[in-house]
């Protein structure tokens, strides 16, 4: 089987293009659902208690030590066994493999993003949360207000190489009988036996996606970061007597 | 459940009638191919640093293609794509030159070694490439003052220094690059721990406990690479003063 172009642009990319919005779904659903999550996972990673801090470390070890494959296998074969039937039977989308992937991702990225934002959170400068307690605020307020946003901007970086880590992992979901890009790809290259064509344009799809995702987490990055600009180039202004 | 539960702890016996020991050579498996590949890619790090770094623009540009290109693409896709695009490639490109027969079939083991080395050699590229950029200037510089010649300012003086800047991002990456072994398993059954993990637990049904101890076993390899790369930093930081 040869590799032929326009095989490769009028019937390959087609189909690519038409499932590039479940790659996307997949990504940016797990990317805001992990995220949310690192939140719990970071703060009972640092906290005092080794009731919280211990099974948050044992949680992020185990995500990151160990493939996605594996999770995303255990999610989707053995949570039917951990589960009782009964309580599956009602549930629809249980049937579907895309939940079970969004799942095993979302998981994932919180212990990934865990970890990231627990050194970020211990980066906050001190004095601005002694600040916002002088002010009166409750830790509650404090953490919400100061903190977090200050900890997401310290690891923003982190955090978006984390994304495009998660687009391109996203193309594992396809073993668990997702048709994105990938598992587009491969069904398109098992019945056709084309090879190049298949694998290429799905290249480009991906090629494309990460270097437009780059572009935008960029932007976010400079937008949120617009304050803190200055003073890394220019010498801070002296105050008014 | 629990004589079920004994009967699965008896199924990770040692043997014919157990998992134990196919658990026990998947590790070796996947160690084999993690170093193989991980050497691979660490001798295509160094040329791809090397590349990024000299005064030639066709090279700096090579090499920059080379590492956005595997870098921004699913590493399941590059597998893919040596595997089965590059493998037919190769076989073609040999049967076309003369040098093999008709219907040659490229060793799957080889292959695999290949992809993940060609993979990890654009992450490595940028660890070393990083590594070389820490090293102080006025350090070459000095070398170059006592008419030390390329190899020898190489040896003596660049490559100590920046494996000490690496070591972080190698030890990262050789954890990567055993995570990453499990993707073969999607390719070509290879023995590795990810397809005996599972192998056991399609033929068995019990997911949950197979994949739980594919994951355990995963975890552990992972622990004691941490360790043995924890030991290697110190080892290269030894004599550097730490404030």
């Amino acid at each position: 089987m040869k590799f032929d172009p326009v095989y490769m642009f009028t019937v390959v990319m087609p189909q690519l293009i038409w499932a590039v919005p479940l790659t996307l779904f997949l990504t940016f659903g797990s990317s805001i659902i992990g995220n949310l999550l690192a939140v719990p996972v970071a703060l009972a990673r640092i906290s005092p208690n080794p009731l919280l801090s211990l099974p948050a470390r044992a949680f992020i070890f185990t995500m990151r030590g160990t493939p996605l494959l594996i999770q995303l296998y255990f999610v989707y074969y053995g949570l039917g066994q951990l589960i009782p039937g009964w309580m599956m039977r009602g549930v629809p989308f249980l049937r579907d493999g895309i939940w079970y992937a969004l799942f095993a991702f979302s998981i994932n990225t919180a212990g990934y993003t865990g970890e990231i934002l627990r050194g970020a959170i211990l980066a906050v400068p001190h004095g601005e949360i002694e600040a916002a307690r002088a002010f009166g605020m409750n830790p509650w307020k404090v953490f919400t207000r100061v903190t977090l946003p200050r900890a997401v901007r310290i690891c923003l970086p982190a955090m978006s190489s984390e994304t495009i880590l998660l687009l391109k992992a996203t193309s594992l979901a396809y073993l668990v009988t997702v048709y994105e890009v990938m598992g587009t790809a491969t069904s398109i290259r098992v019945d056709t036996f084309r090879v190049y064509d298949t694998l290429i344009a799905a290249g480009i799809v991906y090629f494309i996606l990460v270097y437009g995702l780059t572009r935008v987490l960029n932007w976010v990055e400079r937008r949120l970061n617009k304050d803190r600009m200055p003073m890394t180039t220019s010498a801070p202004k002296p105050a008014a007597a | 459940m629990a004589a079920d539960a004994h009967s699965l702890w008896a199924s990770l016996a040692w043997g014919d009638s157990g998992y134990g020991d196919e658990f026990v050579k998947g590790v070796a498996t996947t160690l084999f191919i993690s170093f193989s590949s991980y050497a691979m890619a660490a001798g295509i790090g160094l040329l791809g640093a090397w590349a990024k770094l000299c005064h030639i623009k066709a090279l700096n540009r090579t090499g920059e293609v080379y590492t956005t290109v595997v870098r921004s693409l699913p590493e399941l896709l590059l597998i893919f794509l040596i595997f089965y695009a590059g493998t037919r490639a190769l076989a073609n490109l040999l049967v076309m030159l003369g040098l093999a027969d008709q219907g040659l079939d490229i060793n799957p083991f080889a292959a695999v070694i290949v992809a993940l080395g060609l993979i990890y050699g654009a992450y490595l590229t940028d660890v070393l490439r990083g590594g070389i950029q820490a090293v102080p200037k006025g350090q070459i510089e000095a070398a170059k003052a006592f008419g030390m010649h390329g190899p020898k300012r190489f040896v003596r003086i660049l490559f100590p220094q920046m494996i000490r800047f690496s070591i972080p991002g190698l030890g990262n990456q050789w954890l990567n690059i055993t995570k990453d072994s499990a993707l073969v398993s999607v390719v070509a059954q290879v023995n590795d721990i990810m397809s005996v993990g599972r192998s056991a637990a399609n033929s068995t049904k019990h997911f949950v406990f197979y994949f739980g101890a594919t994951a355990i076993v995963f975890m552990i390899v992972s622990a004691v690479s941490m360790y043995f790369f924890a030991r290697l930093e110190k080892r290269a930081n030894r004599g550097i003063r730490r404030a």
